[in-house]
C-alpha cells in the first residue's frame, strides 16, 4: 500500500520536472531566438544601412510602412461593414452561418494562394507591372477576417441598452448604429486594427507575386503619377520582408547578410510594439468597461 | 413641409441606403472566398483540361517535368511535392507536439496566475512574428549547426524544414491547447483530488481526456499553418525537386515549388497549369481542415459535456 503511494508520489513529480523542463526548454528557445535576432540586428546598424541609398534599408522600410496603411484601408473598408452586417443586419441563421464560414475559409487559406489571387487577379488581369497597389489589396484580402471578427465582437459586446435607450429615443436604425454603437465600438475595432497592421508588417509570401521584388524610388520627386514619387502606389515596391527574401536567397549585395539582419530585427520589433499596443489597448478598456467579459 | 418631415424622410432614405451598402459589404466579403476557390479552379483545371493529363498522374507519379510552352507534353507528376508537403508537416509536429502539450500543461496547471500571465502573452507575440525571419535565422544558426553534428551534405535538409516549421506552430498548439485546458471546470480537478489523486493522474485523467477537443482543433489549425507555409521552408529545405528520401537531404514542397517556379513559368503554359493546380490542391486541403475542425467541434458538443 504505501510502496504504490510513493511510486504515484514518485511518478507526480517525475512528471512535474518533465513538463517544467519542456515549457522552459520552449521559453529559452524563443528569447535565444528573440535574442539573437536583435543582437545581430541592432549589432549591424550603421548609418548606412539605415539610410536611403543604395545598400540601405530606408526605402525598404517606408515601402513596409506605407504597403500595411494601405491595406489596413483597403480592409477596414470593407470589413467594418461587413462586420456591422454580420453583427445587425444578417438574421441569425443560415446568412450568419454562411458568413461565418467565408471568414474562417479566409483567414485559414495560406497566404501563398492569396498571393497567387492577387497576382491573377490584380496584376495578370489588369495587365499592369508589380505595383504596390496590388500587394496592399492582396494584404488587406488577408487582413480582412480579423478585421471583420474583431467588429463583430465589439458590437455584440456593447449592452443591449445602448441600442435600446437609442430607439426609445426615436433614432432609426443606422443613427443608432451611426451614433451610437460605432462611437462606443471604435476603440475596440480599433485594437482589432492594430493587430491586424502587426501581422500585415511580416505577410511575405503574398507579395512576391504582386508587389515586386525591385523599389526605385527619389525622395526629390514628388509628382505622384511619376514611377518614380515615393508616394505612386502604382510602383514596385519591395517590402522588408521581400527584401530578406532576396538578399538570403540571390545574395547579390556585399553586406547581404547584415542587411538581413537588420530587415529581421526592424520587422520583429515593429510587429512585437504592434502587438503589444494592443494587448496594451485593449487590457486598458477592459479595465474601464468594468472588466465583465 | 415642416422640417421635421422633411428630416424624418431623411432618417428613412439614410436608412435604406446604409441598408443596401451594409449588406453589399457583407455580401461581397463572403463572396472573396468563393471568388479565390472558382479562380483556383479554373486555372488549376487547365492541366486535366487543356492538357489532358489525369488526375491520377498529379497525384501519384513522381516524373515531374512540365514543358513551359502552351503545347504541353511535359510530365506533371507532383507526388515528389506532396509527399515532401506531408513529410515536413509530420516531422515539425513530432518535434513541436511534446513542448507545446509541456507548456500548455505547465501554464495551466503548474505555473502560478503571475507566471502565467507573464508566459502566456510571450508565447501568443511569437505567432506575429514573421516567417521570413524564421527562415533567416534557419539558414544563419540552424543550418551550419546541423551540419557540424549530423552528416548531412548541405545542412538544407528536411530536417531543417521541420525544426523551422515546428518553431513556427508552436505558438499555435500551445495557445489553444491551454485555452481548451484552462475551460476544463475547477470543481473536475477538485473532485479528482477529492478521489485521492496525484496531480500528474488529474491531469492525464481528467484535464487532458476533457481538453482533447481543443488540442486537436489546435493541432490541425497548427498543421493548416505549416502546409502553407511557403518562404520559411523554401529558405531551409534546399529545394532540391527530388522525392524525401532521407531527413538530411533536401526535398521539395507544394508551397516550395509554387514560390520558385511561379515567376518564371510561362503565362498559360503547362509549367504553370501545373503550379496552379498545386495551388488549387493547397486551397482544397485548407478547406479540408476548417471541414474537419467544424465536425469535431460538433461531435464535442453533442457529447453533452456542459461547460
Amino acid at each position: 500500500m504505501n510502496s504504490a503511494v510513493n511510486a504515484k508520489k514518485r511518478m507526480d513529480h517525475f512528471m512535474t520536472m518533465v513538463f517544467f523542463a519542456g515549457a522552459g526548454l520552449a521559453v529559452i528557445l524563443l528569447i535565444a531566438f528573440v535574442g539573437y535576432v536583435m543582437i545581430e540586428g541592432f549589432g549591424h546598424m550603421t548609418a548606412k544601412i539605415m539610410s536611403f541609398e543604395n545598400g540601405g534599408l530606408g526605402n525598404q522600410l517606408f515601402n513596409t510602412l506605407y504597403l500595411v496603411f494601405l491595406a489596413l484601408v483597403f480592409s477596414s473598408l470593407l470589413g467594418v461593414p461587413a462586420g456591422i452586417f454580420l453583427s445587425e443586419y444578417a438574421r441569425k441563421g443560415k446568412v450568419v452561418k454562411a458568413v461565418r464560414m467565408a471568414v474562417e475559409t479566409l483567414s485559414s487559406l495560406p497566404s501563398i494562394v492569396v498571393g497567387l489571387f492577387g497576382y491573377l487577379v490584380f496584376i495578370v488581369m489588369t495587365g499592369s507591372q508589380w505595383n504596390l497597389f496590388a500587394g496592399a489589396l492582396s494584404v488587406s484580402i488577408l487582413m480582412l477576417p480579423l478585421v471583420t471578427s474583431v467588429t463583430v465582437d465589439a458590437l455584440q459586446s456593447l449592452p443591449d441598452s445602448y441600442r435600446q435607450g437609442s430607439y426609445g429615443l426615436g433614432a432609426s436604425k443606422w443613427q443608432t448604429i451611426w451614433r451610437i454603437l460605432l462611437p462606443a465600438a471604435f476603440p475596440r475595432i480599433m485594437t482589432g486594427l492594430i493587430m491586424a497592421a502587426g501581422r500585415g508588417f511580416g505577410e511575405a509570401a503574398a507579395l512576391m507575386f504582386t508587389a515586386g521584388m525591385s523599389t526605385d524610388i527619389h525622395w526629390d520627386n514628388w509628382d505622384v503619377s511619376s514611377r518614380l514619387c515615393p508616394l505612386n502606389p502604382f510602383r514596385p515596391g519591395e517590402t522588408l520582408t521581400l527584401h530578406i527574401w532576396a538578399l538570403r536567397t540571390e545574395a547579390l549585395e556585399a553586406n547581404a547578410n547584415e542587411q538581413a539582419a537588420v530587415c529581421s530585427a526592424i520587422l520583429i520589433v515593429l510587429v512585437v510594439s504592434f502587438s503589444l499596443a494592443a494587448r496594451a489597448l485593449s487590457y486598458h478598456l477592459d479595465k474601464k468597461m468594468g472588466g465583465n467579459r | 413641409m415642416t422640417s421635421i418631415t422633411s428630416a424624418v424622410k431623411k432618417a428613412h432614405r439614410d436608412e435604406r441606403t446604409a441598408r443596401i451598402f451594409i449588406t453589399a459589404c457583407g455580401l461581397i466579403m463572403t463572396l472573396i472566398p468563393f471568388l479565390i476557390g472558382i479562380f483556383l479552379f479554373v486555372k488549376g483545371t487547365d492541366t486535366f483540361t487543356t492538357f489532358h493529363h489525369p488526375l491520377s498522374e498529379f497525384l501519384f507519379s513522381g516524373e515531374w517535368d512540365p514543358s513551359d510552352t502552351a503545347e504541353g507534353g511535359g510530365k506533371i507528376g507532383s507526388a515528389m511535392f506532396i509527399t515532401g508537403s506531408l513529410a515536413v508537416c509530420g516531422l515539425s509536429l513530432i518535434f513541436a507536439l511534446p513542448l507545446c502539450l509541456a507548456s500548455a500543461i505547465f501554464m495551466t496547471e503548474i505555473a502560478t496566475p503571475q507566471m502565467r500571465r507573464m508566459v502566456q502573452p510571450a508565447v501568443e507575440l511569437f505567432t506575429g512574428i514573421p516567417s521570413v525571419v524564421y527562415g533567416f535565422v534557419g539558414m544563419t544558426v540552424l543550418i551550419p549547426f546541423l551540419r557540424k553534428i549530423f552528416p548531412m551534405p548541405f545542412g538544407f535538409s528536411l530536417l531543417a524544414a521541420g525544426i523551422v516549421l515546428a518553431v513556427m506552430i508552436y505558438p499555435t498548439i500551445t495557445t489553444m491547447a491551454a485555452d481548451a485546458m484552462t475551460s476544463v471546470p475547477q470543481a473536475w480537478r477538485e473532485a479528482s483530488y477529492g478521489l485521492g489523486a496525484t496531480r500528474w493522474e488529474t491531469i492525464a485523467h481528467v484535464v487532458l481526456p476533457a481538453a482533447k477537443g481543443g488540442i486537436v482543433t489546435g493541432i490541425i489549425l497548427g498543421l493548416a499553418r505549416a502546409f502553407g507555409e511557403a518562404l520559411a521552408v523554401a529558405m531551409v529545405i534546399g529545394q532540391m525537386k527530388v522525392f524525401p528520401k532521407s531527413l538530411f537531404l533536401p526535398a521539395s514542397t507544394l508551397t516550395t515549388a509554387i514560390s520558385a517556379d511561379m515567376g518564371g513559368a510561362m503565362e498559360g503554359g503547362e509549367y504553370s497549369a501545373a503550379l496552379w493546380t498545386m495551388a488549387l490542391l493547397l486551397f482544397i486541403l485548407s478547406f479540408i481542415f476548417i471541414f474537419i475542425i467544424h465536425t469535431m467541434n460538433d461531435m464535442f458538443t453533442l457529447k453533452g459535456d456542459k461547460r
